[in-house]
């Protein structure tokens, strides 16, 4: 099972928390699916007094890893001070590190990324890190203290699937100690299943569940298929070939 | 029923459970800090839609189910009732969206642009494909919330003004407020704002589905309209932000250019009350019963929320679909 900034998870599946139809359904996905770890946005809900406490107790409730993000930060500035905010919240050093660098693709800015995370770090911050799956960009993250690595799939809330499966196979190979985890852009169970065959240690989702027309079922599909892609990972599959090869032999049988 | 019944807030769920409760012959005082309905009420910031099969969207099933008997409960108050259904539309980019709302709700079906053009003549000039919901309806909710209330006066219900918890028997209708008594309730913030659009005119309700920004509009009257409304998970009350609002008049101005000239006239913002599956309860403790948790959904379940603990008063009806049974506060 993963393990982040030392702490082992009892799963592969990650949730956000925003967009259920309400938090009753949200807390069912969670047990339906086991997931491990849940995401949670400070900024928006943040209001003046803490106006956000009865959902964040909710989301404490659920008894799983929390793990606060900075959704919505489009600079450094912003994205450092919600980070202070989430840690005294949450009484946590992780950090989902978020920096928009496009509105209307929600695209991370990397630059901004990486000066963020340098920050955070040496503020004593254990950043799990939203970034693309460019290689060098990853490369400056870990440089910057990052020991998790979230690339996109696909841009945020789109359920495109993986987009790159070349760069997300060549950064898996590049880093094959680090935690590596797929972050945004999934929308069926057959891509994270794919993520899994990958070598990927985990996936984070949010819209795929709370959107669809039964999250809490729609959650349990994703840990299954979670489930599926990584025995199918460990079990060490079979090369593609070209040539027709039969499970059975057909030389010399006699009746047919 | 010779004892008086003491309401405690004078908002949606409090109005309609006094309106019930004189109905079967009881005494009746509501209480409440402010003296008529106003802005302290999360009721004074609703849209006013009866639209239950849009809610059922995203709403569990009684929301739909019951939110069904709401346009004729409200007419029998003599309470105007636009029953003109609901559109709902999408931008052109986001055409799916709307195939997957006709897929999780029911009581619609698909208007063509000539259709649409004879329905809303303003919204066709922009949109071609709209579902059409025709059952549903709306109502002016501060209009309704002063006439239930003069209704009430008349009727010999007595209003005071008073935040004091009252001796015998008490219906809880405080809202968020009641959080002192009901640990499960938490505010969900919502803002509005309030446009005079002499350019834009619009009949009945329409639901822009947008994955980021939704949007419904309601007519008022005179050109007036209401747009709303964000959905955040925060208990803060009154403030509202650029960026709701912001959002807000982008999804109305992608919807109809001509709302940039429209004029503002009122932003807003509460907390409506909500438990966790967001679906009302009524609460039974010793003297006291609490009707609450009405969440987005106050027009539209308050009546039938009302009926039920009137039910329970009278011993009608012991068990209530609402009735919180394991309740441990």
């Amino acid at each position: 099972m993963p393990v982040f900034y030392e702490t082992e998870i009892a799963s592969r599946l990650m949730l956000g928390t925003a967009q259920y139809p309400s938090p009753a359904i949200l807390a069912q996905a969670f047990r339906r699916s086991g997931a491990g770890i849940a995401t949670v946005s400070v900024r928006r809900e943040s209001g003046g007094d803490r106006a956000g406490q009865a959902f964040w107790d909710m989301i404490r409730e659920l008894g799983v890893h929390v793990l606060p993000n900075t959704a919505g930060c489009h600079s450094v500035r912003e994205a450092v001070t919600t980070a202070q905010m989430a840690r005294e919240i949450f009484d946590t050093n992780w950090i989902k590190l978020e920096v928009i660098g496009h509105a209307d693709t929600l695209q991370p800015d990397p630059f901004g990324l990486v000066e963020a995370a340098r920050i955070l770090s040496e503020d004593g911050f254990q950043v799990f890190p939203y970034c693309t799956e460019d290689l060098v960009l990853c490369e400056r993250l870990v440089e910057a203290g990052c020991r998790v690595l979230m690339p996109w799939g696909a841009p945020i809330g789109t359920g495109l699937g993986l987009n790159n499966i070349y760069g997300l196979r060549s950064l898996r190979a590049h880093f094959p100690d680090l935690p590596l985890v797929i972050d945004a852009g999934l929308g069926l169970p057959s891509q994270a299943a794919h993520a899994m065959e990958l070598g990927y240690d985990a996936v984070l989702l949010n819209t795929a569940v709370a959107k669809a027309g039964d999250p809490a079922m729609m959650a349990e599909g994703f840990a299954r298929a979670l489930e599926a892609g990584r025995l199918a990972f460990e079990a060490d599959p079979m090369e593609p070939r070209d040539m027709a090869a039969p499970s059975t032999p057909v030389l010399g049988r006699a009746f047919t | 029923m010779s004892k008086a019944i003491t309401i405690r807030g004078a908002g949606i769920v409090g109005l309609c459970v006094a309106t019930e409760l004189i109905a079967q012959g009881a005494r009746v005082i509501l209480r409440d800090p402010a003296p008529e309905p106003g802005p302290t009420a999360c009721s004074w910031w609703a849209g006013g839609m009866l639209a239950p099969f849009c809610e059922g969207f995203s709403a569990e099933e009684p929301v739909v189910r019951l939110g069904q008997q709401a346009a004729d409960w409200w007419s029998a108050q003599g309470v105007k009732v636009e029953r003109k259904g609901t559109l709902v539309v999408t931008l052109q980019r986001d055409r799916r969206e709307l195939d997957q709302f006709a897929r999780r709700t029911k009581g619609h079906r698909l208007v063509s642009s000539e259709e649409l053009a004879k329905l809303e003549p303003h919204l066709a000039e922009h949109h071609a494909r709209a579902l059409y919901f025709k059952d549903e309806a709306h109502i002016n909710p501060r209009m309704a919330l002063a006439q239930l209330r003069d209704w009430l006066v008349l009727s010999g219900v007595v209003f005071e003004q008073s935040a004091e918890t009252p001796h015998g028997p008490v219906i809880d209708c405080r809202g968020l407020a009641a959080q002192d008594a009901l640990p499960e309730l938490r505010g969900v913030k919502g803002e509005m704002v309030i446009l005079r659009a002499p350019d834009v005119t619009l009949n009945r309700p329409i639901r822009l589905l947008h994955p980021r920004f939704p949007l419904y509009i309601v007519p008022r009257g005179d050109g007036v309209l209401m747009l709303g409304a964000t959905q955040i998970e925060s208990e803060e009350r009154g403030r509202t932000s650029v960026r709701s609002v912001m959002e807000l008049l982008s999804a109305a101005y992608a919807l109809h250019p001509a709302f940039g000239e429209a004029e503002v006239m009122e932003i807003g913002a509460d907390a409506r009350p909500a438990f966790p599956d967001n679906l009302p309860r009524i609460i039974r403790k010793g003297d006291t019963i609490y009707a609450n948790g009405l969440f987005r959904h106050g027009f539209l379940l308050s009546p039938i929320v009302a009926r039920m603990v009137a039910g329970l008063v009278t011993g009608d009806n012991a068990n209530p679909e609402f009735l919180a049974h394991e309740y441990h506060g």
